[in-house]
């Protein structure tokens, strides 16, 4: 076993540590900063140097392969965008600053562990840690006189997390009892003699259902957009984002389990991703907060990912791999700017966002850069994303889906637009300059030109993902 | 692969199309108005002098594509980048580069905030505009295609009229909605042809079944019959036209609907020939409709842009008629059309604008009389409103004539259809010649209307000499078309046999 193969969570424990004891002391917001930044960037560069690295470990219940790598650098980017670019907490009190840092990367390494469980107790484990993590955050947010909205959130967040964990344990006892297995690729043979039994199917649905839910994904969404509106705007960035990575490679390498191309299982995947795209852009039409809106947005990107899962086919697969990385490099831009624009951590209403051409030129373009990447006009990487995905599901023979999903793209379309012509065309009047960190100028103008680049030469990154993916069907 | 230009050529294609993106990377570093208008000019004309290169290189005797470039670029999807130019593409790319400089040199005094961006906005636009005419594969096609959006929102929502926002949305959203459909469609066919390609040429003239044809050709019907845009599907035009910039309005009504013409003559009828087959009897229809509807409507305006915009209606009308009849007369009287539409509306839109920076109205009722105080402008006006009434002896009499002999040929009563077009072009052009030159002044303070500056000339004169020589001497034009519109013909043909 290299140590490089379990680098990125080696990483992630120590720095947690170190940030752990710089949370002992008073007052050390500052300092826990600066370190969970130098974790996150020093993670980063280690997830991506160990990219191509291979191994098995703790009993094989643990797999680095180059599927979990590409994960796990698109985890990391995530983490690191997020540290730096909410690096103030303005919305966190001064004396926890240190404790959101040192949970915020602990659930960055229950992510990173997740995408490399190929056995059910370790991937239980892997969720639950960074589960839990992430629901401590939420309640984290200062209150507000009157207004206990992040306590609402906090318990919504768990009582609906608790409750597909719940699906999740239940599902795997399904599993285990017909295939006396907990490991994938023992599951996977059992698996298909024994597909024909009803209990296989529900097992299987029930886990995927539990999936979902981190995904995000109807029927599972209805906690999104409550606790995205509820947490602090660096919270929701990160929640908003990095664990759809993780629930995306986790249901990826799951269905490649559950085998054989199944009809029934195809058409729950696309009522779920029907349901999603449908609702998530529909009620985003309607909605005044920011970060509620693109809590909407989100569910519809989740609608679109599982278009690619739908196809139960590897290219399909890479396709939805693909479109979640542009996901994560396109969406966390716009909570970037939502972080900058809010003055002492308040919500950001799209009013807010009225003017900002004025207010902050290169926050607007940001802003606007992640909107027109979202709805899916090129040149970024949401267009050829979509047309990936569309490409796979109509090799599929899925027809209607994809009529559909390219009508759910023009609906989409009118939000992210009016939120541009807010920034573009609407007075500022009253509402002051916004200033742009230095380091969040940087992670901005850094992720939109990885959301450009993307979008312009996608290849060697579909075909990392295609490649990735294959070599775990062939396992 | 075919990758000529390594054997010693140079990318001409690609250099045209990037020119201008790259030089709208550099007007961030440059400070004040000044320099970035003269460096905008600059990166324009030069991309002007660049693309002369590809009529005095172009083969005419051949109907492939020419100067092509293909690099593998997307290889999991068989998606490249391919350029090329035929007879179809070669003149509205050359329309397309010519036009820009004047939209720069228009915009000199109108355009007094956010200079840098708005020239940026312009030098994208262009890029876009020509991958658009170049690419030969779906992928590039679609993203050029749709990546226009972007700038042109911003370019009628930012600089735009008093209605900016309303008219910058509805174009960006009717546009975009319609066009949704179009990777599908493409997709569609990329899964049933042999070879599993993106690439243009290759899904030309491949035996797809019929109820694919159909379905295929009703989803680029839509996306392209938005951007032309015919009838009914018009109703974002005249208001994305009126609240336009100057600079706006040109591109959008020279280039940017010659787009969904464009794609009726690359995609419908050599890939879904079966569809064009099918359904061209209504497109017809809708043809004429726009036409006669067109004509009625911009007799009906008291606005000048409102009027130029509706007539445009009316034109985009005669070119989807070309097209549909399906013969040689009428495709061609049809691209000529498009480049004729190209120059005079442009022109007639620049008319406006200027007539515009001096009243600081549209309406034709403020601009009366003016024949005695600004005689050169006048008579450039006048020749560019014969040109677009189909004067003999102006470029649009060569075009809208070459149609109506398609439109005989095809049947009796569909040229019987179009003539009220004509008509109506020549009440509603000269209504308003006579009200702007004879007409009374309601003003007797004339002092604000001072006669074109050089600028002014300068950027009217090159449209004046285009108009009298393909009006007079249309040869040289319609030899580059020909041979490509046979061949479109000849697979056409083909394609409905099988």
């Amino acid at each position: 076993m290299s140590l490089l193969s379990f680098a990125s969570e080696l990483v992630l424990i120590l720095g947690g540590g170190i940030v752990f004891a710089i949370s002992l002391g008073a007052g050390r917001g500052r300092p826990a900063a600066r370190a969970a930044a130098v974790v996150a960037l020093l993670n980063l560069g280690v997830c991506l140097a160990s990219v191509t690295v291979q191994g098995d470990l703790f009993c094989h219940a643990y797999r680095v392969d180059a599927y979990s790598q590409l994960f796990k650098c698109f985890i990391a980017l995530g983490l690191a965008a997020v540290v730096i670019f909410g690096s103030k907490l303005k919305d966190i009190r001064e004396q926890i600053r240190p404790e959101y840092f040192f949970f915020l990367i602990l659930g960055a390494l229950g992510l990173t562990m997740l995408v490399s469980s190929v056995e059910l107790i370790s991937l239980f484990v892997a969720l639950e840690l960074s589960s839990y993590a992430l629901y401590l955050l939420v309640p984290m947010r200062r209150e507000r006189p009157g207004l206990r909205m992040q306590m609402e959130s906090a318990a919504k967040y768990v009582m609906f997390g608790i409750v597909s964990t719940g699906f999740l344990l239940f599902g795997m006892s399904y599993l285990y009892g017909l295939t006396g297995s907990t490991y994938f690729n023992e599951i996977a043979p059992a698996l298909a003699q024994r597909w024909h039994e009803p209990a296989a199917l529900a097992g299987v649905i029930l886990v995927v259902a539990a999936l979902l839910f981190k995904l995000a994904a109807f029927p599972m969404h209805l906690w999104a957009p409550d606790v995205y509106q509820g947490a602090s705007n660096e919270t929701t960035a990160f929640i908003a984002a990095v664990p759809k990575l993780a629930a995306v490679a986790v249901l990826i390498r799951f269905l490649i389990c559950a085998g054989p191309s199944s009809a029934t299982l195809s058409l729950v995947l696309m009522a779920g991703s029907l349901g999603s795209m449908f609702f998530g852009n529909l009620a985003a039409l309607v909605q005044k907060d920011a970060k509620r809106m693109l809590g909407y947005s989100s569910i519809a990107h989740a609608g679109y990912v599982l278009i690619g899962l739908v196809t139960l086919k590897a290219a399909g697969f890479a396709a939805a791999m693909f479109y979640i990385f542009g996901f994560v490099a396109m969406s966390l831009p716009a909570f970037l700017v939502i972080c900058q624009v809010s003055k002492d951590g308040e919500n950001v209403s799209i009013d807010d966002l009225s003017g900002l051409h004025k207010r902050n030129p290169m926050a607007a373009f940001i802003m606007g850069a992640s909107m027109f990447a979202l709805a899916g006009i090129p040149p970024f990487v949401g267009f050829i994303g979509k047309f990936l995905l569309l490409s796979e599901a109509l090799r599929g023979g899925f027809v209607l889906l994809v009529v559909l999903a390219a009508l759910n793209t023009a609906i989409g379309i009118y939000y992210y637009l009016t939120v541009v012509r807010v920034m573009y065309f609407a007075d500022p009047g009253d509402r002051s300059d916004v200033r742009l960190d230095r380091g969040a100028a940087i992670t901005g103008m850094a992720l939109i030109a990885i959301v450009t680049l993307l979008g312009v030469v996608p290849g060697r990154l579909l075909q990392a993902a295609i490649d990735s993916v294959s070599k775990t069907i062939l396992y | 692969m075919d990758v000529s230009w390594m054997h010693g050529h140079w990318p001409l294609l690609s250099v045209l199309i990037f020119l201008p993106l790259a030089g709208a990377f550099v007007l961030p570093l440059l400070r004040g108005d000044g320099p970035v208008k003269v460096w905008a000019l600059a990166v324009t004309l030069i991309t002007a002098l660049l693309s002369i290169m590809l009529y005095t290189g172009f083969d005419a005797t051949t109907a492939s594509y020419q100067f092509s470039e293909n690099l593998p670029w997307i290889p999991p999807l068989n998606i490249n980048y391919a350029l090329g130019v035929d007879g179809i593409s070669l003149l509205l790319i050359l329309l397309t580069t010519f036009l820009t400089p004047l939209c720069v040199l228009c915009s000199w005094r109108a355009i007094g905030t956010r200079v840098k961006e708005f020239m940026a906005c312009i030098l994208i636009m262009e890029t876009s505009m020509l991958g658009v005419f170049m690419a030969l594969d779906f992928v590039l096609f679609y993203i050029f295609w749709e990546a226009m959006l972007i700038p042109m929102f911003l370019l009628i929502g930012v600089w735009g009229g008093p209605r900016k926002i309303y008219a910058s949305v509805k174009f960006f959203l009717y546009t975009l909605a319609g066009s949704v459909l179009l990777p599908v469609a493409v997709i569609a066919l990329y899964l049933h042809s042999p070879g599993h390609t993106f690439s243009i040429p290759a899904l030309m003239s491949q035996p797809y079944s019929a109820t694919l044809q159909c379905w295929v050709f009703l989803a680029f019907f839509v996306a392209f019959a938005i951007k032309v845009p015919m009838f009914p599907f018009h109703t974002w035009l005249p208001a994305a036209h009126v609240e336009a910039p100057t600079a706006g309005s040109v591109l959008l009504a020279s280039v940017l609907l010659k787009m969904g013409a464009y794609g009726f003559l690359r995609f419908c009828l050599p890939m879904t020939p079966l569809g064009v087959a099918a359904f061209g009897p209504y497109v017809l229809a809708l043809s004429i409709a726009g036409i006669v509807y067109g004509g009625f409507t911009a007799l009906a305006q008291s606005d000048m842009k409102r009027l130029v915009a509706y007539s445009s209606v009316a034109h985009m009308g005669f070119v989807t008629l070309g097209i549909f009849v399906l013969n040689v007369s009428g495709l061609e009287g049809a691209i000529l059309q498009m480049i004729n539409h190209g120059i005079t509306t442009g022109a007639l839109f620049l008319c406006v604008g200027m007539i515009y920076e001096r009243t600081h109205s549209r309406e034709l009722a403020k601009a009366t009389g003016i024949g005695k105080i600004m005689p050169v402008y006048v008579t450039a006006l006048t020749v560019f409103g014969l040109s677009s009434l189909a004067f003999p002896g102006t470029n649009s009499f060569v075009g809208e004539f070459l149609v109506l002999v398609g439109g005989f040929r095809y049947s009796m009563m569909l040229g019987l259809l179009a003539i009220p077009g004509v008509v109506l072009s020549a009440a509603y052009m000269y209504r308003m010649l006579q009200r702007i030159i004879w007409g009374g002044t309601s003003n007797p303070d004339t002092s604000y209307l001072h006669d074109l500056n050089w600028r002014e000339i300068v950027t009217l004169a090159p449209l004046l000499v285009l108009v009298l020589w393909i009006g007079l001497a249309p040869a040289p034009f319609m030899n580059v078309i020909h041979v490509s519109v046979q061949r479109l013909l000849e697979q056409f043909h083909a394609g409905l046999v099988i």
